[in-house]
């Protein structure tokens, strides 16, 4: 983007046109009046650009180097620092610019001063690192008249390279299916766990079994943990926790009747659904049960995690979906979605839009920051299994059918991007994270199907490392542990503790009496002194006690009647000033 | 049909060989890292408690004195050099890596009751109770040499205390008056009193280097400029000061240790009201001195602890104590900012660190950017109560916690009759004397 923007940079005070270099890698060249308007337009953004972008001394260099001569004798053509295009700062921009009250003063303001100027660099260095990303994501195009949902994955198989068709494969497991499905983190290993009691997990680009085994009872749900060492597999009565040689660590007896699971991997929570409407979060670091939550909701079995605040949303039968922190007792938002049940609920990784299918063969997206409905769509068959990818393609499955969809949140889709038909009826979906391949669990067994462009294509080594070794995956985990996030701190907004808490006045005087050991204000009781010789009689005591006891209210009222004096000589005095009075101004009220 | 698939080379990720460290590969977006506040919250919270965790500032205790420690004086050139001198009339100085007392010398009878080093580190000069000024050389004597002072001055009353300029030979006593001498004579150059009896302490301003100030009993504090014959003017306060610091680096501003437990910061063109007032000790403060970089404060008090203060905060941000420090006499910055040492009542030297738990040695590149990111983040929460209770805390022995917290009482008492009889006369006819005010009777000039 910005190598393509560079080749129309031109200096717009050098009067002279001038051609611009040409870059083998400028291949996309646009032709025609088109072109030309085009080019204005870029110029016009560029030139906004330049404005914002750098500090003003760095402008200055600028246009100072504009049109210098080099050593060589050249002209620099592309002088100064690389122009970075507003998508990308917008990208990385966090936050609005606060307002400075007028009474922001001195070192405070020049702290703050400080500090904006900072992030502003921040943001453009991390904007201008963007460029040296070194992978690009993956996409399917179709010949002329040819839609991308008709191409078989066998053909995608075939035509990418071998080690990317190998991602394409189908487990037959049809004895104890159906299959839910997990992906760790960081996208290298998978966790199958089928209904009638198999549990597999593996490493599945090499196809190495880790463990398998056979837990002789219901399997509902099956999840990772924090790290490929553990998994949680609810079980017909109890939640069950294994490590990645299948030995059970703990059999869980505060959970009961689990339906779905939810791992939060910055808090360290377990987030269960059960069959008797209770919500309970396990923290694995420490082992406790940290809230239950009765939703008074009945069976819960749809259930999503929203990855940018870690509120839990569930979806009910009476086409509601709330959304729970483990801080409060009653759900956070409760919202009508459709008019039948709610079938599955998917949330994106930017924790902007809720993806939501019905019992009324709906499929709706919405904007959970405003929670306002933005699309809706119909599917004739309704979807059961909804997954978002990374990049934000929608893998919607009817029966057997598995469909993606790409962009729905933003322009009406018409059309599937893919479609794929497994053997049996589809139970659990999920997109494997940094790989542009999507895991449908079945009937029959586990499919694993390409989809070019669902992963992240560059990952960042410090969070979820793909390849990381045994001794950075143990010093992560530390680091994860030292900084898990407390459960007080899940809420609507993740930024909220970042903010100014403008205490109000109670918490203000509050935190004062606490301060000083006693309140400040706080009345003193009037106790009549005690006099001698008769004056302490009760009724004199009675007396002096009402005296003090009005003088208060006096004070009020006499205050509020001077203020009431004052305002109406203002006002006569006002009157006055009008000039000459006449003799109409009698009947004015 | 084209297409394009995700697949990555593991040789791009994976290092080469055992030799080299691990390839991080980042990517800033910011959808993923999700939970940046919270995250940043739990490490400011960490680091805040490792700081507390690590929080040792004791380094080592000097011993080798046979009476108080009533003065100390810093080289000027030399950080591991440190002279101090004590109550029976004794020097000692110090190597402070080695922890070890190189000389002793016998230079007073009675008192040594200040000392100062000239500015070039060649010689230094003590006064005592047996009313004499003496200048002793650096070096130790070669053997067989006699330990004798370079020069004597004997004077007419005692000397409380003496400082040296900061860039000539000139030095400055100060005992019935105050006196400049030049190091060639063996009379005062000139001679300053104010209807004063005796004078505590006396300081050159290191930046402009004519002024200097003292501190008299009569409650008062006396601004002098070298070149004029009559001092500048003075200011008298509530209760006498002990001793006053320059700050090294803003020439105008100085601060006093005051018998009513608290600090002032003046500046010296409006000495009216002081600019901040110090307070947290709970008993009368006897020393103080500034950091190099005239930030910060130490100051030595009669309630056997040391307090570190922000010039510009009312609050101390540190204190120290331990169960042996008795009444704390004197104390000195060293010149790298980094250590505080203290003379006492109990005839020992404590060498401590001026950042309580900062880490001695040499840092690897990666620990201290660490060590800044960390320190980043501790500012950046300092206001949440969570951190800022923990940052706060402080351990105190239980004599000072109670009197602290008898002075908040006492102090509150007062605030509330004022208040009351305020309440309960004329409105305009008991005005609001701020905290500031309190403490300055007059200016004279």
């Amino acid at each position: 983007m910005a190598a393509r923007k560079n080749t129309k940079l031109k200096p717009a005070h050098v009067g002279k046109k001038k051609i611009a270099v040409k870059r083998y890698w400028d291949s996309t060249q646009k032709k025609g009046g088109e072109d030309a308007e085009e080019q204005k337009k870029t110029e016009h953004g560029e030139q906004k650009n330049n404005l914002e972008g750098g500090m003003p001394y760095l402008k200055k260099k600028r246009k100072a180097q504009t049109g210098k001569m080099g050593i060589s004798g050249k002209v620099d053509p592309f002088p100064g620092l690389a122009p970075i295009s507003k998508e990308k700062l917008k990208k990385f921009k966090r936050g609005e610019k606060k307002k400075m009250s007028v009474r922001t003063g001195g070192r405070l303001k020049q702290s703050l001063s400080r500090a904006e100027v900072a992030s502003k660099l921040a943001q453009k260095q991390a904007a201008r690192y963007d460029l040296l990303l070194p992978e690009d994501a993956g996409c399917l195009e179709g010949d002329e008249d040819e839609d991308t949902c008709i191409i078989l994955q066998e053909d995608i198989a075939d035509a990418v390279d071998i080690t990317s068709g190998a991602k394409y494969f189908n487990l037959s497991l049809s004895q104890f299916g159906p299959y839910r499905v997990d992906y760790t983190r960081n996208g290298r290993n998978l966790l199958l766990g089928g209904r009638r009691g198999h549990v597999a997990c593996m490493d599945w680009q090499s196809k190495q079994l880790t463990c398998e085994m056979n837990v002789m009872e219901t399997v509902n749900d099956v999840k990772w943990l924090h790290s490929e060492a553990m998994f949680a597999v609810a079980q017909k009565k109890w939640l069950y926790i294994y490590d990645s040689s299948g030995i059970e660590l703990h059999c869980i007896r505060k959970f009961n009747d689990v339906l779905r699971l939810q791992f939060l991997p910055y808090h360290f929570l377990l987030a269960t659904a059960s069959t008797t409407g209770f919500l309970q979060y396990l923290d694995v670091s420490v082992g406790k049960e940290v809230a239950a939550i009765c939703t008074k909701a009945g069976r819960l079995d749809v259930m999503a995690l929203n990855p940018q605040n870690a509120v839990i949303h569930l979806g009910h039968p009476t086409g509601t979906v709330t959304l729970w922190s483990p801080n409060q007792r009653e759900p956070l938002v409760k919202m009508l979605c459709h008019k039948g049940g709610v079938r599955s609920v998917a949330v994106d990784k930017t924790g902007t839009y809720m993806v939501t299918s019905g019992l009324d063969r709906k499929l709706k997206v919405f904007d959970v920051r405003t929670f306002q409905p933005l699309k809706s769509y119909f599917l004739p068959a309704g979807a059961s299994c909804l997954s978002l990818s990374q990049r934000g393609l929608l893998c919607a499955s009817t029966g057997n059918i598995v469909q993606v969809y790409r962009d729905v949140c933003g322009t009406p889709v018409k059309k599937p991007y893919m479609t794929h038909r497994v053997r049996g009826s589809v139970w659990g979906a999920q997109f494997c994270p940094f790989e542009d391949v999507l895991g449908v669990g079945h009937a029959e067994g586990f499919t694993s199907m390409i989809v070019p462009g669902a992963g992240e294509p560059n990952f960042d080594g410090l969070d979820a490392n793909p390849y990381r070794s045994v001794k950075q995956r143990q010093e992560w985990e530390v680091k994860a542990l030292l900084e898990k996030v407390q459960p007080e701190f899940i809420g609507l907004d993740p930024g909220l503790l970042g903010m100014v808490d403008r205490a109000g006045w109670e918490q203000r005087h509050q935190d004062k009496v606490q301060a000083l050991g006693f309140d400040p204000l706080a009345k003193v009781k009037f106790t009549p002194r005690l006099k001698t010789k008769g004056r302490s009689s009760s009724g004199k005591v009675e007396k002096r006690k009402k005296q003090v006891a009005h003088e208060d209210q006096r004070d009020q009222i006499r205050e509020t009647v001077e203020r009431l004096q004052k305002e109406k000589q203002k006002k006569e005095n006002n009157n006055t000033d009008r000039g000459q009075r006449s003799a109409l101004d009698r009947f004015r009220k | 049909m084209k297409v394009k698939v995700l697949c990555r080379n593991p040789d791009d990720y994976v290092r080469e060989t055992t030799k080299d460290i691990q390839r991080v590969p980042r990517n800033y977006d910011p959808s993923l890292h999700p939970f940046e506040v919270p995250r940043e919250f739990t490490r400011a919270l960490n680091a805040t408690k490792l700081e507390r965790v690590f929080a040792k500032p004791f380094l080592a205790s000097l011993d080798g004195h046979r009476d108080g420690v009533n003065c100390m004086a810093k080289h000027p050139t030399s950080l591991s050099t440190l002279l101090s001198g004590s109550c029976d009339g004794e020097v000692k100085m110090w190597n402070l890596t080695k922890r070890e007392c190189t000389r002793t010398l016998q230079a007073h009878e009675g008192f040594v009751r200040g000392m100062c080093t000239r500015f070039c580190g060649t010689s230094f000069f003590t006064v005592g109770d047996d009313k004499t000024i003496k200048q002793w050389k650096m070096e130790a004597p070669s053997y067989g040499e006699e330990e004798e002072p370079l020069t004597t001055i004997l004077g007419k009353a005692v000397y409380t205390g003496i400082d040296h300029h900061w860039k000539e030979g000139i030095f400055a006593t100060c005992g019935q008056q105050v006196d400049i001498w030049d190091e060639q004579k063996s009379s005062p150059i000139r001679t300053f009193s104010w209807g004063v009896d005796s004078f505590s302490s006396v300081r050159f301003n290191p930046v402009e280097t004519h002024l200097l100030a003292s501190c008299a009993s009569d409650r008062s504090i006396v601004l002098y400029d070298m070149r004029e014959a009559t001092p500048l003017k003075k200011v008298i306060m509530n209760l006498r000061s002990n001793t006053l610091c320059w700050n090294p680096m803003e020439a105008f501003h100085f601060t006093c240790a005051n018998e009513d437990y608290n600090l002032y910061t003046f500046d010296m063109r409006r000495l009216d009201i002081p600019k901040i007032v110090h307070m947290d000790h709970v008993s009368a403060v006897l020393d103080l001195d500034y950091s190099p970089t005239g930030t910060e404060f130490v100051s030595a008090s009669f309630d056997k602890t040391v307090r570190i203060f922000p010039k510009d905060h009312g609050h101390s941000r540190e204190v120290y104590h331990t169960k042996r420090m008795q009444h704390v006499i004197c104390v000195k910055w060293s010149s790298d900012n980094k250590y505080l040492l203290t003379g006492s009542d109990e005839m020992n030297i404590r060498l401590w660190k001026a950042n309580a738990s900062e880490k001695l040695g040499v840092l690897a590149p990666r620990e201290r950017a660490a060590m800044n990111y960390n320190d980043k983040l501790k500012e950046k929460f300092k206001h949440h109560p969570q951190v800022r209770r923990i940052a706060r805390h402080r351990h105190l022995p239980k004599t000072i916690f109670s009197q602290s917290k008898e002075l908040r009482v006492m102090k509150e008492a007062r605030r509330r009759k004022e208040r009351n009889v305020r309440k309960h006369s004329k409105p305009g006819s008991v005005p609001v004397v701020t905290e500031k005010q309190k403490h300055v009777l007059t200016v004279v000039k």
